[in-house]
């Protein structure tokens, strides 16, 4: 294709390079230190607060964050709409990045991570953490594929791309299956602690919230990641594609906050949010940032399509799942364990550094494969 | 025939002989710690007037067993949940899941594992009693089977309702557990939940993985329904153009 031009607008994606540069000794060290010395010696981990950053943001967040990948393969290759053809690739290219942090987040987290192939060996059914590590690995895979055509036409191969086309549908619907069940499981996570989870977060219905504010934020990705192409190879924003996914995003949201709202007043903890106890003030930040500034801004149609507007709103939404991950799994379980629990600056450096890295390789990757359509009307791989 | 323990703690001294002798029998390293670590699986404290235990209570249905991802853990038939080091990739799902915190790890190793008292399961299946049981000079501790000791429990409770506590800590909790404990002093007070549903949690965790499969199905049908839907229209869509454009010719 046009590598010439692409190459030709070279991409300021400097930022992260320099972050990714100046990490890089740091956090070559603590690498070091977590496989010489244990998880102790570079994590704020202990007996009472045994899961931390790297499960509630490089987990949590790196996958809820790529459900932008399944919603949107859904939209174009299932719901038919194909107008929205042109941001699929970019968005399964975040899509495989993330799950990538995420798989290396966990070879630092994991007690013995050259154990990890033990869940194809020994199975317990019984546990949603086995559920979710082969959804995982299953999903990647689906990722690797549904991505593979970009790579395989660069370099000229054209069989096996005619090969992934003639089984897309399949392989879509299996992507969205294995994100439905791995999406709403890292809420399941959290079913089994209902003695310990603040009840402002427990809920029987986690696996059903964690799904829906996944493809809320999901979709708030799509945008950003959309600015920030355009801000960095001096593309337009798709503003007629972003507009209606913006429509979707505040939809998502709507019911997310909805049933968040419900499930609070079932259960009685209104009372903490009113008392601006800790726990309250947490999900006051959360839900307002990634619920109700988003859905109040973007459901005016002025607002929505003004690109500042949008994607000032987009970031919340992203800020607020965030957040709202975190709580599920710090602040919601710092009652019951009866400890504070922030990261050391280790475990901060480590989750920088690798969010830099996945930055770093899609500028790499916008460069040299086509990911973006150029500037004429899509003539995409069909 | 599953097994227990029974720790009744207006008996005990607060010696720590079970503390010594759970380390010397699994050969744990350094002295006994001030709260149960991956090499402390027990301890014996003062509090409220009273001393308390503390050690795995061996769920009936144990939550760290049914979350852990490679089944590590396990409840053998005679009653104790113990634990396959080398199947463990050190998640720490079973740290986070059991509701009475049992679990540790060693933070301070290249190479970690869980931590935890196992019932002395080795023993057990020697039909000896366990380390700390065989150790405690006052019967404040003692084996025996589950039925026996809940019975034991409830007798010591009746013929002396003032000196106890009117519950037998264990027997519903978290769906009951194989150790059991008695106190005059209310059990929230001695650092143990006293709110724990008598349903096992894990049980709320198979409410929703039973499902899947019967989920997966329908869910792939529909959206297989849905392309099919909307590809068909667009077909119908195509033809119709193109009949129309070739009305125009
Ligand atoms: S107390 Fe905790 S570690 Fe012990 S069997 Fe029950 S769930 Fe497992
Ligand atoms: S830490 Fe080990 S024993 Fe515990 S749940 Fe994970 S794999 Fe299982
Ligand atoms: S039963 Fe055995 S492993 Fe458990 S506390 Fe007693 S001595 Fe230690």
């Amino acid at each position: 294709m046009t590598t010439t031009t692409l190459s030709a607008r070279r991409p300021r994606f400097g930022f992260w390079t320099t972050v990714v540069g100046l990490l890089l000794v740091p956090f070559l060290i603590i690498t070091f230190l977590r496989f010489t010395k244990g998880l102790g010696a570079v994590t704020n981990l202990n007996d009472s607060f045994p899961w931390g950053l790297w499960i509630g943001f490089d987990l949590l967040c790196g996958v809820g964050l790529a459900a932008g990948a399944f919603t949107l393969t859904a939209v174009v290759h299932l719901f038919n709409l194909k107008r929205f053809e042109p941001i699929v690739r970019p968005t399964v290219l975040t899509g495989f990045l993330g799950y990538g942090f995420v798989i290396v987040a966990l070879m630092f987290d994991l007690g013995q991570p050259w154990r990890i192939w033990h869940t194809i060996i020994y199975w317990n059914t019984h546990s949603v953490m086995f559920e979710v590590g082969w959804c995982v690995m299953l999903y990647t895979t689906v990722l690797a594929l549904e991505f593979a055509p970009v790579v395989l036409e660069r370099f000229g191969f054209h069989a096996p791309v005619r090969l992934i086309h003639k089984f897309i549908t399949p392989l879509v619907i299996a992507g969205v299956l294995l994100s439905t069940l791995h999406q709403s499981s890292l809420g399941s996570l959290y079913l089994i602690v209902p003695s310990k989870l603040h009840p402002l977060w427990y809920s029987q219905l986690l696996p059903l919230l964690f799904y829906i504010s996944a493809i809320g934020a999901g979709i708030g990705m799509v945008i950003l990641e959309s600015y920030l192409s355009q801000r960095a190879f001096g593309r337009h924003l798709e503003m007629d594609l972003l507009e209606p996914l913006a429509r979707g995003m505040v939809v998502a949201l709507g019911i997310y906050g909805l049933m968040r709202l419900q499930i609070i007043s079932r259960n009685g903890s209104f009372s903490a949010i009113t008392s601006f106890s800790y726990e309250g003030k947490m999900f006051l930040v959360e839900f307002v940032l990634g619920v109700l500034l988003p859905v109040g801004l973007l459901a005016f149609r002025k607002l929505r399509t003004n690109p500042t507007w949008l994607v000032t709103g987009a970031f919340l939404a992203v800020l607020g799942f965030v957040v709202n991950r975190l709580n599920v799994s710090v602040t919601g379980m710092e009652r019951a364990a009866g400890a504070r629990y922030l990261p050391s600056l280790m475990e901060i450096i480590v989750s920088v550094t690798l969010v830099g890295v996945g930055m770093a390789v899609f500028a790499l990757a916008v460069r040299y494969f086509s990911i973006f359509p150029e500037p004429k009307p899509a003539e995409s791989d069909h | 025939m599953t097994m227990g323990l029974l720790f009744d703690a207006t008996r005990c001294i607060g010696c720590g002989s079970c503390a010594s002798a759970c380390k010397e029998q699994n050969k744990l390293p350094g002295e006994v710690e001030e709260r149960t670590t991956a090499y402390t699986w027990t301890t014996v404290k003062p509090v409220e007037g009273t001393y308390m235990r503390k050690l795995c209570m061996h769920c009936q249905v144990p939550t760290c067993a049914s979350v852990c991802p490679v089944g590590a853990l396990t409840k053998s038939a005679e009653g104790p949940v113990v634990y396959d080091a080398k199947k463990c990739m050190g998640c720490r799902y079973c740290m986070m899941a059991c509701p009475f915190d049992v679990p540790k790890y060693q933070w301070d190793r290249p190479v970690p594992i869980i931590g935890k008292c196992i019932l002395c399961a080795g023993r057990i299946t020697k039909g000896e009693s366990t380390a700390c049981a065989t150790a405690c000079p006052v019967g404040a501790t003692i084996f025996g089977k589950r039925d026996d000791l809940i019975r034991d429990a409830q007798d010591r409770i009746k013929q002396n309702p003032i000196g106890y506590v009117d519950h037998v800590y264990g027997l519903t909790e978290a769906g009951g557990t194989s150790v059991l404990m008695i106190s005059s002093v209310p059990f929230e007070k001695l650092g143990l939940k006293n709110d724990l549903p008598s349903e096992p949690p894990a049980l709320r965790t198979w409410q929703v993985l039973s499902n899947i499969p019967s989920f997966v199905a329908v869910w792939g049908v529909f959206l297989y329904g849905i392309h099919w839907i909307t590809a068909r229209r667009d077909e119908v869509a195509k033809a119709e153009a193109h009949t129309q454009s070739e009305d125009r010719r």
